[in-house]
């Protein structure tokens, strides 16, 4: 059987719009896993209830790839209620046509978008319920607390290579 | 610059091949089921194509059954050895677990026929150890089926002494050797297979006609019926142009045999060392030690082998992820599940395929290709 993509979805497999990951996205999601062959994760950012910025990684096949490069280039600017309904058929026929096995990607691609969207709006929605003082302070704390592991993790790799090395060598000789 | 490496799923035609098929479309068109001289021509021109098949794989030559592929081949096989064998003791089919489609329908279809059917596991190098085809063969069997070379890896089976293990329990023994052509050295009398299925365009020769060899000592049962040709036993005009062709590219491909070893060997070594030393995070699927030299059937770690495919096709370079066939299954291949690859690694595998007109020159083009190809698709993966 023929897997015959139009020239728009090789374009878009072969430049993909939008690939890449966002630094402390509003909102992030993963769809699917490599087990089944295809896995997208999609990061968000938001401003004032417009998809400011939109990116994604692909483990998957050209559709994968080409249908979540339109669709992020389609729903960007947008609101997020008007970006949670785009359909997948849009981009099917944005793409000129998917061959049938692999219209699932299409929807695929709406559905990790989706999932990106509710998990900002469960992060908006713990922001409201949290009153600002409280996350201020538990910023701070975390902030110091992720400041405290790097140094950790960092003394014995840095300031002295050799000290670790020795440690764990010893046992074995005893052995 | 434009490499084909899917020498496994088609090859081309060599220019020998064509030329000797040539007359038989326009000039000497007879029809050997005709009695007059243009036919009569063309049945004597029909049995010296059989003699020289038969004398290829060292068997009789009323043994040679022309078939319009290896596909019809196995069907007519399967099917025709278990429904004419078929007895109230007797009712059981035994296929490895990595044979081709064509033989795993055709022994469904016996199952659903009331067959009991079985399958012979592989280990993880995609073998057939002889023990276990030892654990489930019994009186009861008809039929053992286990290909010959495997299309997805390239693994060689131990065919004679499977079919040794297949007579010792009053079974007959079938193989697939679609993918032999020219790596082993067929002698069906010797190894002891009583069926076996060829196709001519696997060896550089056209589509659309194969070989199924019969044991004519053994009952069987056709499938096509309609006029006598075959012996009676596959009906239908026969395909001559075709089957001249198939002759000529199965006697080349053993007269060329040892040349043309020698060159894939050393392009397939060259080409894997240079893979291995140049992009990280690729493994080989399949015994390293006995495989066909052709096949490279490679993971690629963290990326999808569609992928891979779909940009090396942009860049000119025509490889496959497993079979060909599996552009329209989207399921991972059942062939490197059979043989246990981790599960994260089974949709990450391309199936380069090397033959008589690979150059190194083309395999240059190929790496430096593929290295931008993995980079690319891996700069972007979800998955470190």
């Amino acid at each position: 059987m023929a897997l015959n993509y139009t020239k728009k979805t090789l374009d878009n497999f072969l430049k993909p719009k939008n690939i890449g990951k966002i630094n402390k996205p509003d909102g992030y999601a993963q769809i699917g896993n490599m087990v089944c062959g295809d896995q997208l994760d999609f990061f968000l950012k938001v401003e004032k209830g417009k998809i400011k910025d939109v990116k994604f990684l692909s483990f998957g096949c050209a559709s994968n790839i080409a249908t979540a490069s339109v669709l992020t280039e389609k729903v960007k600017g947008m609101t997020v209620v008007a970006a949670k309904k785009y359909p997948w058929q849009k981009i099917v026929s944005e793409l000129g046509g998917l061959p049938n096995q692999k219209v699932h990607c299409s929807v695929m691609a709406v559905n990790g978008l989706k999932k990106a969207i509710a998990d900002y709006e469960k992060n908006e929605e713990s922001k409201k319920k949290t009153p600002l003082k409280k996350t201020v302070a538990r910023k701070t704390v975390a902030k110091k607390i992720i400041a405290k592991k790097k140094l950790i993790a960092k003394k014995p790799i840095t300031k002295n290579p050799t000290a670790k090395k020795k440690t764990t060598a010893a046992p074995q000789k005893k052995k | 610059m434009k490499v084909y490496l899917d020498n496994a799923a088609t090859t081309k035609v060599d220019p020998r091949v064509f030329k000797k098929m040539e007359p038989y479309f326009s000039k000497e068109y007879g029809n050997p089921s005709s009695i007059h001289d243009l036919g009569q021509n063309a049945f004597r021109d029909l049995m010296k194509a059989k003699e020289k098949v038969a004398k290829l794989i060292g068997g009789e030559t009323n043994g040679v059954i022309f078939t319009s592929g290896a596909t019809e081949a196995n069907n007519l096989i399967i099917k025709g050895a278990a429904l004419a064998n078929r007895t109230e003791k007797k009712n059981k089919i035994i296929v490895s677990a990595i044979e081709h489609p064509c033989v795993m329908e055709s022994a469904k279809f016996l199952a659903r026929k009331g067959f009991k059917v079985e399958f012979i596991p592989v280990n993880s190098e995609g073998l057939v150890e002889p023990r276990e085809l030892e654990k489930i063969i019994d009186k009861e069997t008809i039929l053992v089926s286990v290909m010959a070379v495997n299309n997805e890896v390239g693994t060689i089976q131990d065919i004679a002494a499977l079919a040794k293990i297949t007579h010792a329990h009053g079974a007959y023994f079938h193989t697939d050797a679609v993918q032999a052509v020219p790596y082993l050295k067929l002698n069906v009398k010797k190894m002891g297979i009583d069926f076996l299925s060829l196709s001519a365009h696997k060896f550089y020769g056209p589509k659309g006609v194969g070989v199924a060899y019969i044991n004519r000592q053994i009952k069987f049962k056709r499938l096509f019926i309609g006029g006598c040709q075959e012996d009676g036993l596959r009906a239908g005009t026969h395909n001559l142009p075709g089957i001249f062709g198939l002759a000529e590219a199965l006697e080349l491909a053993y007269k060329d045999r040892d040349i043309y070893l020698k060159k894939i060997s050393s392009l397939s070594d060259y080409f894997w060392k240079k893979i291995k030393a140049e992009i990280s995070g690729v493994k080989l699927n399949g015994s390293k030690s006995k495989r066909v030299p052709a096949n490279l059937n490679l993971m690629f770690s963290s990326i999808e082998g569609e992928a891979i495919l779909m940009d090396l096709s942009y860049k000119g370079i025509y490889v496959s992820t497993g079979s060909a066939c599996s552009a329209s299954d989207l399921r991972a291949s059942y062939v490197l599940k059979a043989m246990g690859l981790d599960k994260n690694f089974l949709n990450s595998n391309i199936r380069f395929s090397l033959g008589r007109f690979t150059t190194k020159e083309s395999l240059d083009y190929t790496i430096k290709a593929l290295k931008e190809t993995v980079k690319r698709l891996r700069s972007f993966s979800p998955i470190n």
